[in-house]
């Protein structure tokens, strides 16, 4: 077990490397001015060149690489060009606040979608269970903004039943705040709830033909019981792994959201550095990003691991 | 949930007669299977409509340069009702449709082929090679696609032919992944070693042998990628990055006026949004079928 996850930190240290490069490169493909972005067309040259003396841009492209590595492993985002503040605290807010929104959509989806997910696959090939299938593939290929749309429209302003933003006015209770966060979340669960049923019943199938159900069942034990000791068991091990997968991409659907309902996250601070070509905090929130995306398939894979028996032993050698 | 089986297609390589009609009747047997789904149906129903608004563009209006009132709502005259601007929203929607047939099936055919060459040579030669792939691909599949195409647009700035590129490209690595696992299950087989002992080439066994019998999840890969395209293009556009004013493609309409939606104005948002819901929709639609169809 150890050895299995060292070997996964490891690797994740490896990829996350590959992943920062990457990103540096994508910022750096380009020789642009990044003075003259920042001060922009009329300023003078003088102080652009000043500028970029003093952000280090005009450097070989090999020192720059070696600066941003080694700021990545002691966590020193540096400055935004925009702003002038420290990426760190800045990226450490907004991720705070999508974290919120991104809990608040799983927890809605993800016991709805495993129950949907168990019930089709009992009742597999029956008209409820393809209705199941379909609504899932629909919601699943649907953007995430698209469905913010249908909800702002509908919920919001025909029904007024929720705030069209998502960000509630100051010193306002928890109760609050979930009713503004509840639309955003719900637009992003709806999305997620296609893959996270299609995964479950398709493990729940698969444990619903296996020898050990027939087996329960032949015991004489009740549905409700093996579908709670034997089918659930093994319908969760892919079920976790497309979670994990989920929240790292929910920071990518989680952009088109916080746009629509002008919410202060991760997604709205990487558009507006996006915007401003803000290139430090868009490295750094691409990284960190990758971070969040590896743990929680670390985590996932450590959850399946100690859930399912087999794995779990064929780790210890 | 992707389709790996290649039942029912006979290797190919050597074309003897009898193997090319049961070639044949397999690719039968696929499409009556096909016909039997009704969302293969639905899905084809839909993506045709919207072909041929993209092909025909019969919008009652024109959709660039025939300025009415602004915001004015659904009427008999303006079905869809205007933009701010006073643009026909109907008449958009229309013409619109062509941007998003070329962008996206474009993007997705780059990406499909591009992921097809390096599954095939990762799968095939296995070792090193594979090993460093495998951490880049790895890599480039921990980032959402559209924050990495986000930051991309940003630097390159954007252009139909960015986007095309950059969308296609990130779809590679993704598509690679999945041929990959398809090659490997291929390798072990025995027309392969067969291949092998006759003293094929690699690449000869890659595109020949190899190739031919993973085409089934390839198609399936290439359909999910084409709905993943229009998904992508229309985000990247709705955050402004994507097809750029005053192209009426569907995204960037959303982005021009969802801002409206708050003082009740939803009809410049609502429509283009069902146009982009009902596309993708149907071509995951299409997909699923596809996708049950050739692995049965």
């Amino acid at each position: 077990m150890r050895r299995f996850f060292l070997r996964r930190v490891f690797l994740s240290l490896i990829t996350l490397w590959l992943l920062a490069t990457i990103v540096f490169v994508i910022a750096n493909v380009l020789p642009s001015d990044v003075g003259r972005t920042i001060l922009g067309p009329f300023a003078p040259q003088e102080s652009v060149d000043a500028l970029n003396e003093q952000l280090g841009t005009n450097d070989p492209i090999l020192e720059q690489y070696v600066r941003a590595m080694t700021n990545l492993v002691t966590l020193n985002f540096g400055n935004s060009f925009q702003s002038g503040q420290p990426v760190g605290p800045l990226l450490l807010a907004a991720i705070g606040r999508s974290a919120q929104l991104a809990a608040l959509a799983l927890i809605l989806t993800i016991p709805i979608a495993i129950a949907a997910g168990l019930f089709a696959a009992r009742r597999r090939d029956k008209r409820s269970d393809r209705a199941i299938v379909l609504l899932g593939v629909t919601l699943s290929s649907i953007p995430e903004f698209v469905v913010a749309t249908f909800l702002v429209v509908v919920v919001g302003v025909q029904l007024g039943w929720l705030p069209v933003l998502a960000t509630p006015p100051p010193g306002a209770g928890t109760i609050t705040t979930l009713r503004f966060l509840l639309m955003p979340a719900l637009a992003m669960a709806v999305v997620y709830f296609g893959y996270i049923a299609r995964m479950t019943r398709a493990g729940a199938i698969e444990a619903l033909e296996s020898d050990f159900v027939r087996t329960a069942t032949m015991k004489g034990l009740k549905t409700g019981q093996v579908m709670r000791h034997h089918v659930l068991r093994n319908a969760l091990i892919p079920t976790v792994a497309v979670i994990g997968v989920q929240i790292g991409y929910l920071f990518g659907g989680i952009i088109g959201v916080e746009k629509i309902f002008n919410y202060n996250g991760m997604g709205q601070l990487m558009l507006f550095a996006a915007q401003r070509k803000d290139i430090p905090v868009l490295q750094a929130g691409a990284v960190i990003i990758g971070i969040v995306y590896m743990i929680a398939t670390l985590v996932a894979d450590l959850i399946i691991a100690w859930m399912n028996p087999r794995i779990r032993s064929e780790m210890g050698d | 949930m992707s389709a790996t089986t290649t039942a029912g297609v006979p290797p190919a390589g050597a074309a003897a007669p009898g193997q090319a009609a049961e070639r044949k009747q397999a690719r039968r047997e696929v499409l009556r299977l096909l016909v039997r789904r009704p969302g293969f149906i639905i899905g084809n129903v839909v993506i045709g409509f919207w072909v041929f608004c993209a092909i025909f563009q019969l919008a009652p209006y024109d959709a660039f340069n025939d300025f009415d009132l602004g915001h004015l709502p659904p009427s008999p005259e303006h079905l869809f009702g205007t933009d701010r601007l006073g643009r026909d929203v109907l008449s958009r929607i229309i013409v619109g449709a062509r941007e998003v047939f070329i962008v996206a099936p474009l993007a997705a055919i780059f990406g499909v082929v591009a992921g097809t060459l390096l599954g095939l040579i990762m799968g095939f030669y296995r070792g090193l090679v594979d090993d460093i792939i495998s951490r880049i691909v790895e890599a480039f599949l921990s980032l959402p696609v559209i924050l990495v195409a986000l930051l991309t647009l940003v630097v390159l700035g954007s252009s139909t032919l960015v986007v095309i590129l950059v969308v296609g490209i990130l779809f590679t690595p993704i598509v690679a992944r999945t041929v990959r696992s398809a090659v490997l299950a291929e390798r072990q087989l025995d027309y392969v070693t067969a291949a092998r002992l006759r003293g094929e080439s690699g690449p000869f066994i890659m595109v020949r042998e190899i190739f031919p019998n993973i085409l089934p999840p390839i198609i399936v890969e290439m359909t999910v990628r084409f709905g993943y395209a229009i998904f992508t293009v229309a985000t990247l556009s709705f955050l402004g990055v994507g097809i750029q004013p005053p192209s009426p493609d569907w995204g960037l309409q959303v982005s021009e006026e969802y801002s409206n939606m708050i003082g009740g104005v939803w009809w410049p948002t609502l429509f283009p949004a069902l146009a982009i819901a009902t596309t993708v929709i149907a071509i995951n639609l299409i997909a699923d079928a596809l996708a049950a169809a050739t692995s049965e």
